[in-house]
């Protein structure tokens, strides 16, 4: 297995050289989601199929859905051209072994055993219902943690619309795939979407007890989502839409008033009361589900750039 | 019985394996995208059935048998899917030269 485990740190390595070196845009983004696929793998290797799935879903995933459409995007402005300059570029590789650097001493100056409240987790795991440690800690020992995360979620979306011209405000995102997409595409998002669906769902029902969770299961909703509009069976929503609105914001608000009856409920801030922990995590874990899946796909979509018909 | 399974597991997984070594020697020295797609689809399909067949009779229990042949199901669709996105689109690109 030693043997396995180095091959892969070279690829690793490997892959992210050539992603740096690589002279396109598209190729260097191809880079990125083939080394985020092996760095899933490294987390499982490591024990953390929970990391692993977050990895490939959002990191490899999403993520590189987002740089293709940024770098066509990119390419369409008139002055794509133009390549960043020395400075830039210097700038950039100097910060980015400057944080690496910091990374890699972190790392080798912990002591030995490193220092770890994984068996505190473990012991109080019964308390929360749970039979899954990570979601334990994400919803449980640091919920406010976890709840902030999705509030940058939706801020991240206000973001991307706030760059919107006055005239489409309230409009439509321009639609992420061609006037007549491929029959096979079509087909594809037809026959996979429905069971990606159940794939997610189930995925985030798991969560509580085995690898899983709401944002893996929320990720895997929202790729259904663009398939499903790459393939043109369905437009972007207008961004002025209620309900839309609503879904984005159910996740960190349901989070936010459950904590707050926590004072109420079980005597503390973000608390749950005793023998009730598991139902309201998944009720929380529920509209969590919900709020990723509408974020990530409205990422992609970008700002609106059209009225769209009321 | 278990030799049997075992040797049934090695079979496989061993044929499998072979597969997706053609189909990356095919892909580093084949000559143009249409052979390369068409070995590397085919390859790989029967690479990862082959592999998902050896797994079966170490799955535990049937309904993780029943998600090893879903998850080779769903890739048969994608990798279906996507060869005819690429040849597609090296068709157009040929068609535009």
């Amino acid at each position: 297995m030693i043997l396995f485990d180095l091959g892969l740190a070279v690829l690793v390595l490997g892959v992210a050289a050539w992603t740096i070196a690589a002279r396109e845009m598209f190729s260097a983004v191809v880079g990125y989601v083939a080394y985020g696929l092996l760095l899933a793998i490294v987390w499982v290797r490591l024990y953390a199929p929970d990391v692993a799935l977050t990895e490939a879903a959002i990191g490899s995933g999403v993520t590189g859905v987002l740089l293709v459409v940024a770098s066509k995007r990119l390419s369409l402005l008139p002055q794509a051209d133009a390549p960043p300059g020395r400075g830039l570029k210097r700038a950039a590789a100097a910060l980015s072994v400057l944080v690496a650097g910091v990374l890699a001493a972190a790392v080798l100056t912990l002591p030995d055993p490193a220092p770890s409240l994984a068996p505190e987790a473990d012991r109080e795991l019964a308390a929360t219902g749970l039979g899954n440690a990570v979601t334990a800690v994400l919803i449980a020992y640091r919920s406010f943690d976890t709840m902030l995360e999705k509030v940058v979620l939706v801020l991240a979306v206000v973001g991307v619309w706030s760059v919107a011209p006055d005239r489409f405000w309230g409009g439509r995102p321009a639609p992420l795939g061609p006037p007549r997409p491929d029959a096979a595409l079509v087909f594809l998002a037809r026959v996979l979407a429905p069971i990606g669906i159940v794939i997610g769902v189930q995925m985030f029902w798991v969560g509580a007890d085995e690898p899983g969770g709401a944002f893996q299961g929320g990720a895997i909703l929202a790729a259904m989502a663009m398939i499903v509009m790459m393939a043109r069976l369905t437009e972007p929503p207008r961004i002025d839409s209620g309900r839309l609105r609503l879904a984005l914001i159910a996740g960190p608000a349901v989070f936010l008033v459950v904590g707050l009856a926590g004072p109420l409920m079980a005597g503390s801030f973000f608390a749950y009361p005793a023998g009730f922990a598991k139902p309201l995590i998944l009720f929380i874990e529920g509209f969590m589900v919900l709020s990723i899946a509408v974020t990530l796909p409205l990422l992609v979509a970008g700002p609106p750039s059209r009225k769209g018909e009321e | 019985m278990s030799v049997l399974l075992g040797l049934f597991s090695l079979v496989a997984i061993g044929a499998g394996v072979f597969f997706f070594v053609a189909g990356t020697l095919a892909l580093l020295r084949f000559p143009d995208s249409l052979s390369r797609l068409h070995a590397l689809t085919k390859a790989d399909n029967l690479g990862l059935g082959l592999v998902v067949l050896g797994l079966l009779p170490r799955a535990g229990s049937p309904l993780a048998a029943l998600k090893l042949i879903v998850l080779w199901a769903i890739v048969q669709l994608s990798s279906a899917t996507v060869a005819q996105l690429i040849g597609g689109a090296l068709r157009r690109q040929d068609a535009a030269e």
